[in-house]
């Protein structure tokens, strides 16, 4: 791909296409492009090792550098992830759907610019894309509402034989590793990771290998919102070979193997039982209209027996 | 151990000055006072129970369970090898498809609540059997396992026409078959916690229990027969680890529920990977039972014991790691040794018998094994002072103290009535502590202040706290584990989430 972007496919990081199109056209002015980094701790690394691969659209084209993360970028994530647990976990339920619906607001605004990346990267039409960015950002709505509901359908007060008050409360299982949806660049990610943070979870995730941009800029967003630095850590890279080391590593509570092939699962799941990861995988059923499904899946139920007398 | 009522208690922060010693005419001797176990037959040799009927395993195989209390042998079982996993299984699926899927649920629950009452009908029997092969007191098999087994078929029996309201949507279906594995702490028990969710859900089940424990899993096969319920829908295969393995590897198995050590219930998540098994594990544990300076006394000394010493400290949820304020350390320390050395260890089915027997010579073995580590790294070990039979495995209950948490005794399940006794300043330091290992089962904390027991309990990372108690059980009440003390809830609403298809 040359420097000068051909005239009929807009340069990177130039999200108005007519725009981008009669810039060049006049060549009045070389696009500033971006670089795709990795997003751990709040920062956006460069992967430690300094691979990066490329990505290319439907055709072929190329479309960016995206950064290749290493095993260590992933450790680095969980102890990211495992440093903001506490805090985010501890948060009020009502503090944690604000956060979420504050990432809806500020997805929304820049919408034309997530559309222009969704299209890119999955070759979708510009109509297309836009109803998933549509949804994406919806999803993060309806997500954000359960932070302090979910608590009332999962929990319990339960009639113990004894002078007790015996309650239930679900709790976040704690780091969750996600490996995201490959072909659904971005609503497929959102789906994936809103459920798992709004219990006050703290996630890894591992983008659509094929096409993670817009999941870059996604951590743009979460970085400006007010997600705390560490609650979501996204990497882009080889799937093959970020996965089995998710699966490995000790300190991750649970994994989301979604975005893995069936030939990989045994294996991974073989590889989560070590220190018996919770293992949630449902096929495509992440596209369907979200339930409680996914965000059961990441809680643990806690009883507490409380003694009553005086 | 202990009553269900609280007792008030001195603060234990005022608690000042040496305890009096013990008035020497106020030691009672007890006279014996033994369960009779006529009331109990036990057959020479016992049978697989598969598509509602005994049979010998297909190889012939059989294997002696013990009394730990003797050591004499109380009857030969048969071992079920894959060929009868396999009958079994078929016997399951057959039944699971023609009778028990398909009948009403209000049905189902007829059959459950005719288990419960037979379980209460013929409780002593099973209190005496399950003492006699578990070597656990006459006082708890008939006070907590034998009453808790019947409760759990009772509550349940509830649910079975209730699914639809049960949160899990209009029509939550059953898995299919459940190959179930337990373990000889709780033996009935455990059978109900497996049985009574999956049989209400509509699945049907194969069971299979401990190899030291096999008896009263066999009792219950034959109140399944008296209850008239259908031929399959239970299915009790006895035998040892390669029983389960052959059980639990079986293709026709759709949901595996598993209770016992953290080792197997890893190798079970394995073997299960990538099959899209249903799976739920129950496994071990190393609670911190915390005890703050303002705990009431009395009732604090009573729940460490019943924490720790309860069942021989064969409990997975058991506080076996007390972790006491600092400045009440002594107080406590002291009085618990006094409190030790009223226990009273010895025949199972004595009704005055505090400790009975440590269930295995292997488990016996393991619990030494640990303890002498515990010295070995530098721990002080107390031993209360009683006497151990001549026969039977034993091990009397004891105490260390200086422990540290790098200690393989703060940090390794021993299973046994063992306590390791650590200390901490401040709430904070309590919580690092509490949460400063793998598992997650359980945990406990002792103070007069009730907003302190819910600081306490947000923040200790477990399955089930209690306050103020401790080992409390009730059917209603959900029970499981957090990180490696396996996943899944069983008792309660969200019991049933293990098997039903959500």
């Amino acid at each position: 791909m040359s420097d000068r972007a051909p005239a009929k496919k807009p340069a990177r990081g130039q999200v108005q296409p007519g725009r981008a199109a009669t810039a060049a056209a006049a060549g009045a002015r070389l696009g500033v492009r971006k670089t795709y980094k990795l997003f751990i701790g709040g920062a956006f690394p460069r992967s430690e090792s300094g691979r990066s691969y490329p990505v290319r659209d439907r055709d072929g084209e190329l479309l960016a550098h995206a950064a290749r993360a290493s095993r260590k970028d992933l450790r680095d994530a969980v102890k990211a992830a495992r440093g903001a647990f506490p805090g985010w976990a501890g948060a009020t339920a009502y503090n944690r759907g604000q956060v979420l619906y504050r990432v809806a607001e500020l997805m929304e605004g820049r919408a034309a610019q997530f559309a222009a990346e969704v299209a890119q990267a999955e070759g979708l039409s510009a109509g297309k894309a836009e109803s998933a960015v549509a949804a994406a950002i919806d999803r993060w709505v309806w997500y954000a509402g359960w932070s302090d509901k979910v608590a009332q359908i999962a929990g319990a007060a339960n009639p113990v034989a004894g002078p007790y008050f015996n309650f239930s409360v679900p709790e976040p299982t704690g780091v969750v590793a996600t490996i995201a949806p490959q072909q659904s660049s971005l609503l497929g990610l959102v789906s994936v990771l809103a459920p798992v943070i709004v219990t006050g979870n703290t996630a890894v995730v591992i983008a659509s290998e094929p096409r993670p941009l817009p999941a870059v800029v996604l951590s743009e967003v979460l970085a400006t919102s007010d997600v705390p630095p560490g609650v979501v850590n996204l990497l882009t890279g080889y799937t093959g070979e970020l996965a089995p080391v998710a699966a490995d590593h000790m300190d991750v509570n649970a994994i989301d193997l979604t975005g893995t092939g069936p030939a990989d699962r045994a294996a991974l799941e073989r590889a989560a039982a070590a220190n018996l990861k919770r293992v949630y995988h449902d096929g495509e059923r992440w596209a369907d209209p979200p339930g409680t499904r996914r965000l059961l899946a990441t809680l643990e139920i806690k009883t507490v027996w409380h003694p009553a007398g005086i | 151990m202990g009553s269900g009522k609280p007792k008030s208690g001195g603060d234990l922060a005022a608690t000042s000055g040496p305890l009096a010693a013990p008035d020497a005419g106020l030691i009672w001797e007890y006279a014996p006072a033994p369960e009779s176990r006529d009331i109990v037959s036990i057959a020479p040799e016992y049978g697989l129970f598969i598509d509602g009927e005994f049979r010998p395993a297909e190889s012939g195989r059989t294997f002696a369970t013990l009394n730990p209390a003797t050591e004499e042998s109380l009857s030969q079982v048969a071992e079920a090898g894959p060929a009868d996993v396999d009958r079994a299984v078929t016997a399951a699926r057959s039944a699971y498809e023609r009778a028990w899927s398909v009948l009403p649920g209000s049905e189902r629950a007829k059959y459950l609540f005719r288990i419960a009452r037979l379980l209460q009908e013929r409780s002593r029997e099973f209190a005496v059997l399950e003492s006699l092969d578990n070597g656990k007191p006459i006082r708890e098999s008939r006070d907590v396992d034998i009453p808790l087994a019947a409760a759990h078929f009772f509550y349940y029996a509830g649910w079975a026409d209730k699914l639809e309201h049960a949160g899990y949507g209009a029509d939550p279906r059953p898995v299919g078959v459940a190959g179930q594995v337990i373990p000889w702490n709780f033996p009935l028990l455990m059978a109900a916690w497996k049985l009574a969710p999956a049989l209400a859900a509509g699945n049907t089940c194969v069971l299979k229990p401990a190899e030291t424990t096999p008896l009263t899993a066999l009792l219950l096969a034959e109140v399944c027969q008296q209850a008239g319920l259908p031929p399959g829908v239970v299915n009790v295969l006895t035998g040892a680890g390669e029983t389960g393995a052959a059980l639990v590897s079986h293709p026709g198995i759709d949901k595996i529920a598993f209770t016992g050590s953290t080792e197997v219930g890893k190798q079970i998540a394995q073997a299960t990977a990538g099959t899209g098994k249903k799976l739920t594990l129950e496994l071990g544990g190393k609670a911190a039972n915390v005890v703050f300076d303002d705990a009431p006394v009395e009732q604090a000394i009573e729940g460490i014991v019943n924490g720790i010493f309860f069942n021989q400290g064969h409990v997975c949820c058991a506080g076996s790691r007390l972790l006491v304020q600092e400045s009440v350390a002594d107080v406590v320390v002291d009085r618990l040794q006094r409190r030790l050395g009223t226990l009273r260890l010895g025949d199972p089915l004595d009704k005055n018998t505090d400790i009975g027997a440590i269930n295995s010579r292997q488990q016996l073995d393991k619990i030494t094994e640990l303890s002498a580590a515990g010295d070995a790294e530098g721990a002080h070990r107390w031993t209360a002072p009683c006497q151990l039979p001549a026969s039977g495995f034993w091990f009397p209950p004891t105490l260390f103290t200086g422990v540290s948490q790098s200690h393989r005794i703060a940090r390794e399940e021993i299973f046994g009535p063992v306590l390791s006794v650590l200390t901490f300043r401040t709430p904070e330091e309590a919580v690092a502590k509490a949460n400063n290992t793998p598992y997650g089962l359980s945990a406990g904390v002792w103070t007069d202040k009730g907003s302190r027991i819910l600081w306490m309990a947000q923040r200790m990372r477990a399955g089930v706290v209690w306050a103020n108690t401790y080992n409390r059980f009730d059917p209603a009440s959900p029970f499981g584990g957090y990180q490696e003390s396996g996943y899944g809830r069983e008792g309660g609403r969200h019991g049933l989430a293990a098997y039903l298809d959500v």
